[in-house]
């Protein structure tokens, strides 16, 4: 029976189901997209042409771009893959732009004005080798050439077609080339370097044909270390590997010759470790010691005199020639809260070309790197305008004393993102500066309703459309009822927190971590992770929400640690603590104190757990629930997962009340010869679970086993850990565990023969998605194991749930060995996955769908009922009305479900799903090298009016209905009257 | 419902009054007949009027229980169209279904319109009233459980249990 109700199921679910995509004049509405390109390794400007200037950069996340040099939009942008390093960049006919990238042997063109590739072409060579590239004004038979030195091979590479006109090999061992230098007007090619690391080659050669012409060395009686210095076409500076003495070495007309000067000569004070830094001034060469920065000028034959030196952080570019035979460079310099830029000619240090100070934001740090351009004046004299890099990765154009744009790229670069609310609106806090007039909201609403009417005129649509996308609503700085604005804290490699406004996008506040700063006592800060450390509600409200960042000093595991607690509305850091001890996990407890803090679990290397805040009261808190809390350690390297408890107080230091030991309670051992782990993956702590329930066909019940202590753990066969394909379907597997981190219980395993990782995995209520590729089927393939809890299949009886005589909501313990059955099904699915993530919401009533970072870089939402074990071919007709798809062999992708529509998040790396206040909706956020944001509700909003919902419409209509009541009953009065007095 | 009509006070036409028991000759202008002695009638005047009344309330309570379980056939009758009209979405079983929610509701609103031709202050009414309306409740739960909106199923009570609290937790994972 019972067919009543599932009408009105059927109906309602037929009528939802199909469009889950947007309009068109709904991009931009709820969604935002942010375009970077990473720290800046390399850039070079084309001024020279009229039309529109621009910059071409390489950066290090192996991205080619051309920026606007006005503004600092991207024209064009390349993203090369993860291997496909970029070497060097440059420009040449004045209409390609050159990049040589994987170590060399890939040379590529790009069309200039939009970024087309025009040729590419591969150079191999016998060994492996430093790659240069270098592009002059060469012409050999009128054709430019490039003259390309990688893999041990010196190629001249035509710039019309990219054919290798000829090439010369140095397959000496042991020789390592530095620079190849080509003397401007000359026919030939200075190729130098070291053999053996103690004797300087030169090897002259014809750049015509690559006809070796002349071959010299000259041995040396210590060792050479890296970088040479070019500081005339025919002399060059080398610092010896212990870094004190300096090379002075000429090669005039084919002649070597070669002076030493130990740098204790020209330095009062011993420096330590010199460094050559920034190789191509003429005549000028730098040198950097811990301490200082030194200038030296080179004064006829290999003499060396000091010109400056600074004790400054200092910078300096690249030479730029700014007119015949002159050359300049720019020097950068940070003085408090300012930074100078100096220009100045190569030939003449004591006189400046340009000198300016420009205010800096403290909280984008040092400089490190600028890169200068010239233009000339209305009055014909030099202007320079610089581009620099900060520490923090930002990417500044200055000129004229002022910074002209700015671009925060060390967003391209989130390493982890958790978000915070935004402060309550208070009573006394006006916020009619953003509020609209009466006016204007009343014209808003009338156009709208012109609009739904369809009487707008394109204008009216114009503005309409504005309207909406410019709606101050979203951008507001405080809580809204839907809970859709929020903060999202980002922290980025360079160890930059920002807040992102989740409206529009627009960074609310940018910090650079003091803590995590280079310093005497972390002379290698790495930031790891950032947690959330206080969320206050309820009773804490007047207490400001912050996060936890925590870093280690120094790449070793047992570095020690460095927290920092940051302020989320300011972003003001209030607190730091050196650790005394490494942080090899960070474990939030479910427990807070008073204040809303969280309490954590700092596992050390050791294996000690310290607990923080180290307060009082949290150790008040935390002993009532000692015995109840474990942790677990996976061990990919060694295929060992070990789970552990707390014991009492630390051994080792006696003092320390914070600090526990642990003790070792189970241990999963996996055979390392047939299985290695590759990938695990846990619930979400906030996730929430509406029901423990799941309803099946004909009003029966399953029980979902709900644990927050299940661990997923994929191994693959040692053999298989490398390459798609790269094995055969017989020696490769698969291996899943489902895992309770508690007891050590392995509650389900499943093999996949012939079966490849990578896999990407999601854990969520009571089930896991993973996806590999199926060697056998030459497939990807998309899995899914539900778990259910048998023990509590009995609950049956109706009257014994009426009555409330039922042990389902008594809290479970790991040790009780629930009995768990599991179910599980595979399907075909085309994409290869980069992220996998589930839609999170604030009960978890609203049906999930999973967001799948697709090899595209875009992120598409599939529902979960596609990945159904119960799904069948031929559904029996109650499974059918509950909502079973009849099975196929592979997951559907449908077009309109892609959520990022018609952008790509490039580079894309993790999609982050935050809850909305409001059930129906999900925050989504997917970072990489772009940012995208968008509200994403997985059964439509159906507990919100839509947002073009015309409330000027619903008005008049109630005004319309309540007037004609009015007239009709007027009228039937007067009839009446009328009737009677007949 | 018809036969109770008939014995209304409103539904006659004429009546003779044979328990006129006035003793006085002049006060009517037909002498007695002979034979017939006022006297005896005088004597059990009063019994048989109360016999009457007693009869006319009996066959009054009677027909109230009669009125009250007519509602069973009904409910009968309707278990076994539903029966007869199966499970799947039709036009005739969603009339079915409609009729069956509809004619125990109008049934009990009007209660009291039913059960008014029994009024009597002699008759108790209460019973056949709550029979009444316990078997067109029974009618009606029959058509809501046929939309399945009853709850008599395990799922109904646990859908919405959220889950267990656990004892034990359990945080880590491969190390940072």
């Amino acid at each position: 029976m019972a067919i009543m109700s599932f009408i009105f199921v059927f109906f309602f679910f037929s009528s939802l189901q199909p469009i889950l995509s947007l309009y068109e004049d709904q991009v931009g509405l709820m969604d935002w997209h942010q375009q970077y390109i990473g720290k800046v390794k390399q850039a070079v400007f084309h001024t020279h042409k009229t039309g529109r200037k621009r910059v071409v950069a390489s950066t290090e996340q192996n991205i080619i771009a051309t920026l606007d040099l006005r503004r600092g939009e991207i024209f064009w942008r390349h993203v090369l893959g993860p291997n496909d390093v970029v070497d060097g960049i440059d420009i040449a006919l004045g209409k390609y732009v050159i990049t040589l990238s994987s170590g060399g042997s890939i040379l590529r063109a790009w069309n200039l004005p939009d970024g087309q590739m025009v040729w590419e072409s591969s150079l191999h060579g016998p060994k492996h080798s430093k790659p240069l590239l270098l592009t002059r004004n060469l012409i050999i038979e009128k054709d430019n050439v490039l003259i390309v030195f990688s893999n041990g091979r010196l190629n001249a590479v035509s710039c019309i077609d990219g054919e290798v006109l000829w090439k010369k090999d140095f397959e000496e061992e042991s020789l390592e080339v530095q620079q190849v230098i080509q003397p401007p007007g000359s026919g030939f090619i200075y190729v130098l370097g070291f053999a053996a690391s103690s004797q300087f080659e030169m090897y002259k050669i014809n750049a015509k044909n690559g006809e070796l012409l002349k071959h010299e060395s000259t041995a040396f009686s210590g060792r050479f270390t890296g970088e040479v210095s070019l500081v005339s076409s025919e002399t060059v500076v080398a610092l010896d590997s212990t870094g004190s003495i300096l090379l002075t070495i000429s090669f005039h007309n084919g002649k070597i010759s070669s002076q030493q000067t130990p740098v204790s000569n020209l330095l009062e004070d011993s420096p330590g470790l010199a460094v050559i830094i920034h190789p191509s001034v003429t005549g000028i060469f730098a040198i950097k010691t811990d301490a200082a920065t030194i200038f030296i000028r080179v004064i006829g034959e290999g003499k060396l005199e000091v010109v400056e030196k600074t004790n400054h952080e200092t910078v300096v570019s690249d030479a730029l020639s700014i007119s015949e035979g002159q050359q300049a460079f720019a020097l950068v310099q940070h003085a408090g809260s300012s930074i100078h830029l100096t220009v100045k000619p190569a030939h003449d240090w004591d006189s400046n070309l340009l000198k300016e100070s420009i205010k800096m934001d403290q909280q984008r740090g040092f400089v490190h790197k600028v890169f200068i351009n010239n233009y000339i004046r209305t009055d014909r004299s030099h202007g320079f305008r610089a581009l620099i890099v900060m520490e923090d990765h930002s990417l500044l154009l200055l000129q004229q004393g002022a910074i002209v744009w700015s671009r925060e790229d060390g967003l391209a670069s989130i390493i982890d993102v958790t978000t915070s609310e935004l402060p309550v609106e208070k009573a006394g806090v006006s916020v009619a500066k953003v509020e609209l007039n009466l006016f204007e909201w009343l014209k808003g609403h009338v156009l709208k309703l012109k609009g739904t009417l369809m009487l707008a005129t394109p204008e009216d649509i114009a503005a309409i459309q504005h309207m909406r996308l410019k709606s101050s609503e979203k951008s507001k700085m405080t809580r809204d009822h839907n809970g859709f604005r929020k903060l999202l804290i980002a922290l980025t490699r360079a160890g930059k927190l920002f807040g992102l406004h989740t409206g529009d996008g627009r960074i609310v506040w940018s910090h650079l971590l003091q803590s995590l700063h280079k310093s005497e006592s972390c002379r290698q800060p790495i930031v790891l992770n950032l947690y959330q450390w206080q969320v206050p509600h309820h009773h804490a409200l007047d207490e400001n929400p912050s996060v936890l960042v925590v870093g280690r000093c120094g790449p070793s595991s047992d570095a020690l640690g460095v927290l920092s607690l940051v302020d989320s509305y300011t972003g003001k850091e209030f607190s730091s603590l050196s650790l005394v001890h490494s942080v090899a996990q960070v474990i939030p407890l479910p427990y807070t104190d008073s204040t809303e803090q969280r309490l954590h679990l700092l596992i050390d290397a050791d294996k000690h757990a310290h607990l923080y805040p180290k307060t009082p009261e949290a150790i008040d808190s935390f002993q009532s629930e000692f015995s109840n809390v474990y942790w677990y350690s996976v061990d990919d390297d060694n295929g060992i997962i070990k789970g552990y408890a707390l014991k009492t107080k630390c051994s080792s230091n006696v003092a320390d009340e914070f600090c526990f030991d642990s003790r070792e309670l189970w241990s999963i051992v996996l055979p390392s010869e047939s299985e290695k782990i590759i990938t695990t993956a846990t619930r979400k702590l906030n996730e929430a679970v509406h029901t423990q329930a799941k309803l099946i066909a004909d009003q029966d019940v399953m029980y979902k086993y709900i644990s927050s202590n299940l661990l997923f753990v994929a191994t693959v066969a040692p053999k298989a850990s490398g390459e798609i394909g790269s094995v055969t379907p017989e020696e490769s597997w698969l291996v899943v565990y489902l895992i309770d981190t508690v007891t050590g219980r392995v509650l389900h395993r499943m093999t996949h023969h012939g079966s490849q990782g990578p896999v990407q995995a999601v854990l969520s209520e009571n089930w896991v998605v993973y996806h590999y590729f199926n060697l056998r089927a030459h497939r990807y393939e998309m899995s899914v194991i539900e778990i259910y809890d048998q023990s509590r299949a009995d609950n049956k009886d109706v009257w014994k749930l009426v009555v409330g005589n039922h042990n389902l909501t008594s809290p479970v313990s790991s040790y009780s060995r629930a009995e768990v059955i599991t179910k599980s099904q595979s399907y075909f699915f085309t994409h290869s996955l980069k992220a996998i993530a589930v839609t999170l919401t604030v009960k978890g009533i609203t049906s999930k769908q999973l967001l799948i970072g697709t090899i595209g870089d875009q992120v598409l939402a599939l529902d979960k009922r596609f990945l159904d074990p119960r799904r069948s071919v031929n559904p029996k007709q109650a499974e059918r009305e509950e909502g079973i798809i009849p099975l196929t062999d592979s997951l559907p992708i449908i077009p309109q479900s892609y959520i990022t529509h018609s952008l790509r998040v490039e580079g894309l790396q993790s999609i982050i799903t935050v809850a909305a206040k409001l059930e129906s909706t999900t925050l989504v956020f997917a970072h990489g090298l772009d940012l995208f944001f968008t509200h994403y509700a997985p059964s439509r909003t159906y507990d919100s009016l839509t947002e073009d919902f015309s409330y000027a419409l619903l008005l008049i209509t109630i005004v319309v209905l309540v007037a004609a009541i009015f007239v009709t009953w007027i009228l039937s009065q007067r009839k009446e009257l009328q009737d009677r007095w007949r | 419902m018809e036969k109770g009509k008939g014995v209304m006070g409103a539904g006659r036409r004429w009546a003779v009054d044979f328990s006129d028991n006035s003793t006085a000759p002049s006060s009517r202008d037909i002498p007695d007949p002979p034979g017939f002695t006022r006297a005896s009638v005088d004597q059990d005047d009063s019994a048989v009027s109360r016999q009457k009344k007693d009869a006319e309330a009996n066959w009054k309570s009677q027909k109230a229980w009669e009125v009250a379980q007519a509602p069973f056939k009904n409910l009968l009758m309707m278990g076994f169209m539903m029966w007869m009209a199966g499970s799947t979405v039709h036009l005739f079983s969603i009339g079915i279904t409609f009729s069956a929610l509809w004619q125990p509701i109008s049934a009990l609103q009007g209660v009291g319109k039913v059960f008014e031709p029994y009024k009597d202050n002699k008759v108790d009414l209460l019973g056949p009233k709550l029979l009444f309306i316990a078997l067109n409740l029974g009618g009606l739960a029959l058509g809501l459980n046929t939309l399945g909106l009853l709850p008599t199923h395990a799922s109904d009570w646990v859908s919405s249990l959220s889950p267990a609290q656990e004892v034990e937790y359990s945080g880590g994972g491969i190390p940072l």
